[in-house]
């Protein structure tokens, strides 16, 4: 396939920013601003449907909490995209003043909530049911026994699904180029086709993937160490991700 | 480890031999009695599609009847024809590799393309110019200062956008969208100002929308682009054999016949006319047939 030719980096686009260089870094701003924004909506939303998805006594909450899961773990990441993008904005007029990147990070975000609800539905259920009786037993109220004796568990049991998770996002992103976000794989395409140097540009982006999906790796594991508690069987291991 | 070398020696001598085979497409034609040509599924009335997988357009006809003259010259009973939709960011790639054989859509031709595909001679001139809403107020470049101007991924307008953005000292935000359809559907649904791309593609957009009245094309035209259909490089035996068909439908008045077809009576889905009268500049490539990058029309 001939030489590699990478000074086309140093090259002038012909626009506002100087060299394809710089835009390949603005454009990774944008691939870690989309996923980390994302990530934020999906372990809220995700922790909130994960835990009324185990309320016993509320089978309503516990349906409700089942029909998200279904609804956004059914529906190809794409079509949400263009759901959120195109659709939903026609439905709540409100919404159409929103710029496409809080659609996208909506739309990844929702996805991944239900992925991580279901994960931590497994965690809290993993544990053995002992654990909520004996914080009944103490007197605590539900949402008090959720947050001292349940929840702090089940999260350190899910912490390696959570890694893949996390580092799934920011490969997830680069479906936000369908909806005119100036990501990564947006500026592999478009630079690509202006230089003639696709395999160039795509090499670049896919090691600012995987430096940017090792990072989070890394500060997962870094988490998964700190937070673990001696003698607790699931988080003896320590280390990696998966 | 000795089996493994002969397997991999295997591999490398077929691999040899199709990359042999793929730099003569007319005797990889004869042999497999098959073609595949690129379609486009929303490149105005040059290449689209009206759905349930039929590909019309003044261009894929044109291709259709190149591929016709082939099958003629190689005096093959039956050619089997294979369309495979292209975009505009896999169209280079899968000529590159050999998927797609002749795509006749809406390339053009510049010398960065030129250095890996070949094309044959330009069959259309377009002015890459500016679409918008009737009643947006916005009639040239100059006002598009501040605005939201959408164009679509993968296409040379986009740099031609944003040289003249330097140029003329204007600002506004630049949006990406994936196909031409998606480009439209931006400005249509009011996320985009203006959409900024082949004059022909917007017309033909604009032929096709729910409300054709609702948008108008502006101002001078941003950029000349020689649009033809492209090949794979080095394989001259294949580009004689469609630049001497494209030269018979020229000489013998059928292109002309098929551009009336296409761009001044009523096309299907909607039987709407795009209306846009053979261009001087089309008219002029017709009469010199060539396949000269878009550069050498800058310097004009």
């Amino acid at each position: 396939m001939g030489k590699w030719d990478w000074q086309v980096f140093l090259e002038d686009p012909g626009g506002k920013i100087p060299t394809y260089w710089q835009w390949l870094v603005s454009a990774w701003g944008w691939t870690v601003s989309v996923s980390l924004c994302s990530l934020v909506v999906a372990l809220v939303l995700g922790s909130l449907v994960g835990v009324i998805r185990t309320l016993p006594d509320s089978p309503w909450l516990v349906r409700f909490g089942n029909a998200w899961v279904e609804l956004f773990r059914n529906v190809p990441l794409l079509v949400q995209i263009f759901l959120w993008y195109h659709v939903v904005p026609k439905m709540f007029p409100v919404m159409s003043g929103l710029p496409p990147f809080i659609l996208v990070v909506f739309a990844l975000g929702f996805f991944t909530s239900a992925r991580i609800a279901e994960q931590l539905r497994s965690g809290i259920q993993a544990l053995p049911k002992g654990q909520r009786y004996a914080g009944m037993a103490v007197g605590f109220t539900t949402p008090q026994y959720y947050r001292y004796v349940i929840l702090p568990m089940a999260y350190r049991i899910i912490i390696p699904p959570l890694t893949s998770e996390s580092m799934n996002i920011f490969k997830n992103s680069s479906v936000a180029f369908a909806v005119s976000i100036p990501e990564m794989i947006q500026f592999a395409m478009q630079a690509g086709e202006e230089t003639s140097r696709v395999t160039e540009m795509y090499m670049a982006v896919t090691v600012l993937y995987v430096i940017s999906a090792m990072v989070i790796n890394r500060i997962m594991a870094w988490v998964e160490k700190r937070v673990r508690v001696p003698g607790f069987v699931v988080a003896g291991t320590g280390g990696g991700g998966h | 480890m000795k089996k493994q070398v002969l397997a991999l020696a295997v591999m490398v001598l077929a691999a040899g031999g199709a990359f042999a085979q793929a730099n003569d497409t007319l005797a990889k034609i004869k042999s497999t009695g098959a073609v595949t040509m690129g379609v486009r599924d929303s490149s105005g009335a040059l290449a689209y599609t009206i759905g349930d997988g039929k590909y019309v357009g003044f261009h894929t006809e044109m291709s259709e009847r190149i591929l016709a003259d082939i099958q003629k010259q190689l005096g093959l009973p039956k050619l089997d024809i294979k369309r495979q939709l292209v975009t505009s960011q896999n169209r280079v790639p899968l000529v590159q590799n050999g998927t797609v054989d002749l795509e006749c859509g809406s390339t053009t031709n510049n010398a960065t393309r030129q250095k890996d595909v070949a094309f044959a001679i330009t069959t259309y001139v377009e002015e890459v110019r500016i679409a918008v809403k009737a009643n947006s107020g916005i009639n040239s470049i100059k006002d598009l200062n501040g605005k939201n101007v959408v164009t679509t991924t993968g296409t040379t307008s986009v740099q031609t956008l944003r040289k003249n953005e330097r140029a003329q000292g204007i600002d506004f935000k630049e949006v990406m969208g994936k196909d031409h359809a998606d480009s439209f559907l931006l400005l249509e649904s009011g996320r985009a100002d203006a959409f900024v791309m082949d004059g022909q593609i917007l017309a033909g957009n604009i032929a096709k929308s729910k409300a054709p009245a609702d948008f108008k094309i502006v101002g001078d035209a941003l950029s000349v682009e020689p649009i033809a259909c492209m090949l794979r490089k080095d394989d001259p035996a294949f580009l004689k054999a469609v630049d001497d068909s494209i030269k018979r439908q020229i000489a013998d008045g059928s292109l002309a016949k098929l551009y009336d077809k296409w761009f001044m009576q009523p096309i299907p889905p909607t039987n709407t006319k795009v209306g846009l009268p053979l261009s001087e500049a089309t008219k002029a490539a017709w009469a010199n047939p060539n396949n000269k990058p878009m550069e050498d029309y800058v310097k004009k």
